[in-house]
C-alpha cells in the first residue's frame, strides 16, 4: 500500500511554521477546562499536561466522566461556550499556542494539522451530502485544491482506508455504508491533509470487536506511514497496551499517572491504575469467578474534595491524601505518578493486561 | 490494491449534461412508477399552460358585464355558466389562473428563501435569535388573513400587496421551522466533525446545515402554496384583494357567494379549479421530499446499489 503522496502543500501554514523548532509537537501545560452551571464549577479538565512527540502514539484512559473527551475537544477549542471555558493553561502545537491563536489559524489547524475522529461513526457524517463531497471539502479548504484534484485525491484516499471500488462510493451517501466503513471514511477525512497529529476520541467504542480491531489496525499503519503523531482516547486498556507508546492514565480531571506503555503494565504506581488493570477480565488465567471492580463510583466533579480525588476509592489512603493534592513524583524517567504512597502501590502478582 | 487514480479514472466528476440526463431519466422513472404523480404534474402544467395561454382561449368579453345573460346555468354556450353581470364563467377561471398561480408562486418562492435564510442565521446566532424570534412570535399570534388585512389596510389594496402581505406571514412560519431544524442539526456530531475539519461557521450553515433543512422546507412551501392561493381568494374575497375586473378564482368564489343559492356554478367551478389544483400542488411536493432525502431515495430505488460490509 501506497500513502497518499505529498505534493500538496498547505499553502497557509508554510508562514506560520517558519519559527523555532518546539522541543515536542504538542505539549499541554496544565491545561484547565471548567463548565459553569448556576451554582456550581465543574472542573472536567484541571491542571492537565502532557506532551507528545512526532509520530508518536499516545493513550489517554481512565473511566467515563473523567475528562477525556473534554482534553480532546479543548486541544481544537471546540468547548461549546457557554457553558464551558477553557480557563487556564496553555497548548503549544507546533510552537505556538493553540489557546492565543486568531480564528483563521485555528480553522487552518482544525483539520489540516489535528484530524479528529469522533466515536459515533454513524452519526459523523451529514446525512444529505455525498461522501466525495465531504471529503473534498477540506482538501479544498486547507490544501487550496481544485476541484479535480481534490476528487482524484478523494478516491486515493478512499481506496487508502480500503474502500475499493472508489469513484463510485464517492457518490454515495452516508447510510449506503455500514459503521466500519463509515469510521474509514471518517479516518480519510481526518488524515486528508497529512495532519501532524490524529486525536482518535473513543474512535471504536461503538464498533464490533471485530471491525474495532481493523480501525485500529488501519489507524496504526496510516499513522506509522505518514509520520502522523495519535492520541487515543479510550476506556479500553487492551487497546491502549497493544498501540501506545506512552500512556495517561486519567481520573476526575487530572492526569494520575504518566509513563511508557511498559511501565503503566507492569509497574503502576498509582492505586487508580491498579484498579482498572485489576478490573480488566482475563481469558489467561483459571476462572476467578469475579472480577475486582474499583469500589466507589467517579467523584461528582462539581464537588471535589480536598486533598487528593481518589482518596474515597483508595485501599492505600492515608492522612495526608484528604489535606493535600498530590504532586507527581518521578518513579524513573518520564514515569510519573500522583500519589503520596507511591512506593507501596504495587500490582498484584495476576492482574493486568497482557501486551500479546 | 491499487491507488493511484488520475483525474480522469474518476467518474464521480462527471459532466454537467450527463448528470442532468440522470435526473431527468430518474425523474420520468418516479412519474412512470406513479400515476397519481404523473396525473398531479400534468394538472400544473396545464395550470402553466392557462398561465400562459388562457387570454387566447376565451370565447367572450370575459370583463364586460352582459345584463341580459345574468346568471344562466351552464350549457354549450357558457360551459359553466354566467355570473351575475352575465359573464362568462369558463372565461373568468381560465384567465383567474393567472393570479392565483402568480400568487401562488411568488408568495411560495420569496418566503422559502427569506425563511430559510432569517432561519438559518436565527438558529445559529444567539442574540439575532432571541430578536428574530420574538417579531416571529408577534406575526404568528395573528390569523394569516387578520395579519394580511392588516399590512393590506396599511399598504392598500392590490396585487402586488397582497404578495407581500402573504410573504411576511408565510416567512414567518418558515423561520420557527427552519431554526428549530438548526437548533438540533447544529448539536449533531457531523457538525462538529466539519468544524473539526476547520470549516467556517458561514460555510457549516450553507454548506452542511442548509441542505438538511431542504427537505422540510419543500414539504411547508407546499402547503404555503395552496394557503396562499386559497389567502388570496379569501382576501379577494373580502374585497381587499385584485379589483374585481380582473378574474382570480378568489374574487370569482367570492363574487359566485352571493348568489350560490340560484347559481352554485359561479363558485363551484372555480373552488373544482383551485382543489385540484392545490392537492396536485401538495402531492407533488410529497413526492419531491421523498425524492430529496437520500435515506428515502435508497429505498424507493433499489436499483441505487448500498453494500454493507
Amino acid at each position: 500500500m501506497e500513502g497518499p503522496t505529498n505534493e500538496f502543500t498547505p499553502h497557509r501554514w508554510c508562514e506560520l511554521t517558519q519559527q523555532a523548532s518546539p522541543e515536542h509537537l504538542l505539549e499541554v501545560r496544565n491545561l484547565r477546562t471548567h463548565f459553569f452551571s448556576p451554582g456550581a464549577v465543574v472542573k472536567a479538565v484541571d491542571d492537565v499536561s502532557f506532551y507528545l512527540d512526532e509520530g508518536e502514539t499516545v493513550g489517554l484512559v481512565g473511566e467515563s466522566g473523567c475528562g477525556k473527551s473534554v482534553t480532546a475537544l479543548s486541544l481544537l477549542r471546540l468547548i461549546p461556550n457557554p457553558p464551558g471555558r477553557i480557563v487556564g493553561g496553555e497548548i503549544m502545537f507546533e510552537g505556538r499556542d493553540i489557546l492565543k491563536m486568531d480564528q483563521d489559524d485555528l480553522r487552518a489547524v482544525r483539520g489540516g494539522r489535528i484530524g479528529m475522529i469522533f466515536q459515533e461513526p454513524m452519526t459523523s457524517l451529514n446525512p444529505v451530502l455525498t461522501i466525495g463531497r465531504q471529503l473534498t471539502e477540506p482538501l479544498k479548504l486547507h490544501m487550496g485544491m481544485t476541484n479535480r484534484q481534490a476528487r482524484s485525491r478523494a478516491a486515493e484516499l478512499l481506496e487508502f482506508v480500503g474502500i475499493p471500488n472508489a469513484d463510485v462510493r464517492l457518490r454515495g451517501f452516508a447510510h449506503q455504508f455500514s459503521g466500519g466503513q463509515r469510521q474509514r471514511i471518517m479516518i480519510a477525512i481526518a488524515l486528508s491533509c497529512n495532519p501532524k497529529l490524529l486525536i482518535a476520541d473513543e474512535a471504536t467504542t461503538a464498533l464490533d470487536v471485530t471491525i474495532q480491531a481493523q480501525i485500529l489496525e488501519l489507524m496504526k499503519n496510516l499513522t506509522e506511514q505518514l509520520g502522523t503523531a495519535l492520541i487515543i482516547i479510550t476506556h479500553n486498556l487492551g487497546i491502549v497496551a497493544r498501540y501506545a507508546d506512552r500512556v495517561n492514565v486519567m481520573y476526575a480531571g487530572k492526569i494520575k499517572e504518566t509513563g511508557t506503555a511498559d511501565e503503566i503494565y507492569e509497574e503502576p504506581r498509582h492505586p487508580y491504575t491498579v484498579g482498572l488493570l485489576n478490573s480488566v477480565p482475563r481469558l489467561d488465567l483459571p476462572t476467578r469467578g469475579r472480577l475486582d471492580p474499583i469500589p466507589g463510583e467517579i467523584l461528582n466533579l462539581a464537588r471535589l474534595p480536598e486533598g487528593c480525588s481518589f482518596q474515597d476509592r483508595c485501599e492505600y489512603a492515608v492522612d495526608r491524601c484528604a489535606a493535600e493534592a498530590p504532586p507527581a513524583h518521578t518513579v524513573q524517567g518520564n514515569h510519573q505518578t500522583a500519589c503520596w504512597e507511591w512506593e507501596r502501590v504495587k500490582l498484584p502478582a495476576e492482574a493486568g493486561v497482557s501486551q500479546s | 490494491m491499487a491507488t493511484t487514480i488520475r483525474p480522469e479514472d474518476v467518474t464521480f466528476a462527471r459532466p454537467l449534461q450527463e448528470r442532468l440526463r440522470d435526473t431527468w431519466s430518474s425523474a420520468i422513472g418516479a412519474l412512470k412508477r406513479d400515476p397519481v404523480l404523473a396525473g398531479s404534474v400534468f394538472i400544473l402544467l396545464v395550470g402553466l399552460f392557462l398561465v400562459a395561454f388562457s387570454t387566447f382561449l376565451t370565447r367572450t368579453e370575459y370583463t364586460r358585464p352582459e345584463p341580459f345573460l345574468r346568471l344562466l346555468g351552464p350549457s354549450a354556450d357558457h360551459w359553466f355558466g354566467t355570473d351575475d353581470t352575465g359573464r362568462d364563467v369558463f372565461d373568468r377561471v381560465l384567465v383567474g389562473t393567472r393570479i392565483s398561480f402568480l400568487v401562488g408562486f411568488s408568495v411560495t418562492a420569496l418566503s422559502a428563501v427569506g425563511g430559510t435564510a432569517i432561519g438559518l442565521v436565527a438558529g445559529y446566532n444567539r442574540l439575532l435569535d432571541n430578536i428574530i424570534m420574538r417579531f416571529v412570535d408577534a406575526l404568528l399570534a395573528f390569523p394569516t388573513i387578520l395579519l394580511a388585512l392588516a399590512l393590506i389596510a396599511l399598504w392598500g389594496p392590490g396585487l402586488f400587496n397582497v404578495i407581500i402581505a402573504l410573504t411576511v406571514t408565510g416567512t414567518a412560519s418558515k423561520v420557527r421551522l427552519v431554526r428549530s431544524q438548526v437548533l438540533s442539526l447544529r448539536e449533531s456530531t457531523y457538525v462538529e466533525a466539519s468544524r473539526v475539519a476547520g470549516a467556517s461557521s458561514i460555510r457549516i450553515l450553507v454548506s452542511h446545515i442548509m441542505p438538511n433543512t431542504l427537505g422540510i422546507v419543500i414539504v411547508l412551501s407546499t402547503f404555503t402554496f395552496a394557503s396562499s392561493i386559497l389567502a388570496e381568494a379569501g382576501l379577494s374575497f373580502l374585497g381587499v384583494g385584485v379589483p374585481t375586473h380582473i378574474p382570480s378564482w378568489g374574487n370569482i368564489i367570492a363574487n359566485g357567494q352571493r348568489h350560490v343559492q340560484v347559481a352554485f356554478w359561479i363558485s363551484f367551478f372555480p373552488g373544482v379549479f383551485l382543489t385540484v389544483t392545490v392537492l396536485a400542488v401538495v402531492l407533488i411536493g410529497d413526492a419531491l421530499r421523498d425524492h430529496l432525502d437520500p435515506k428515502l431515495r435508497g429505498r424507493l430505488e433499489s436499483t441505487h446499489g448500498g453494500t454493507d460490509e
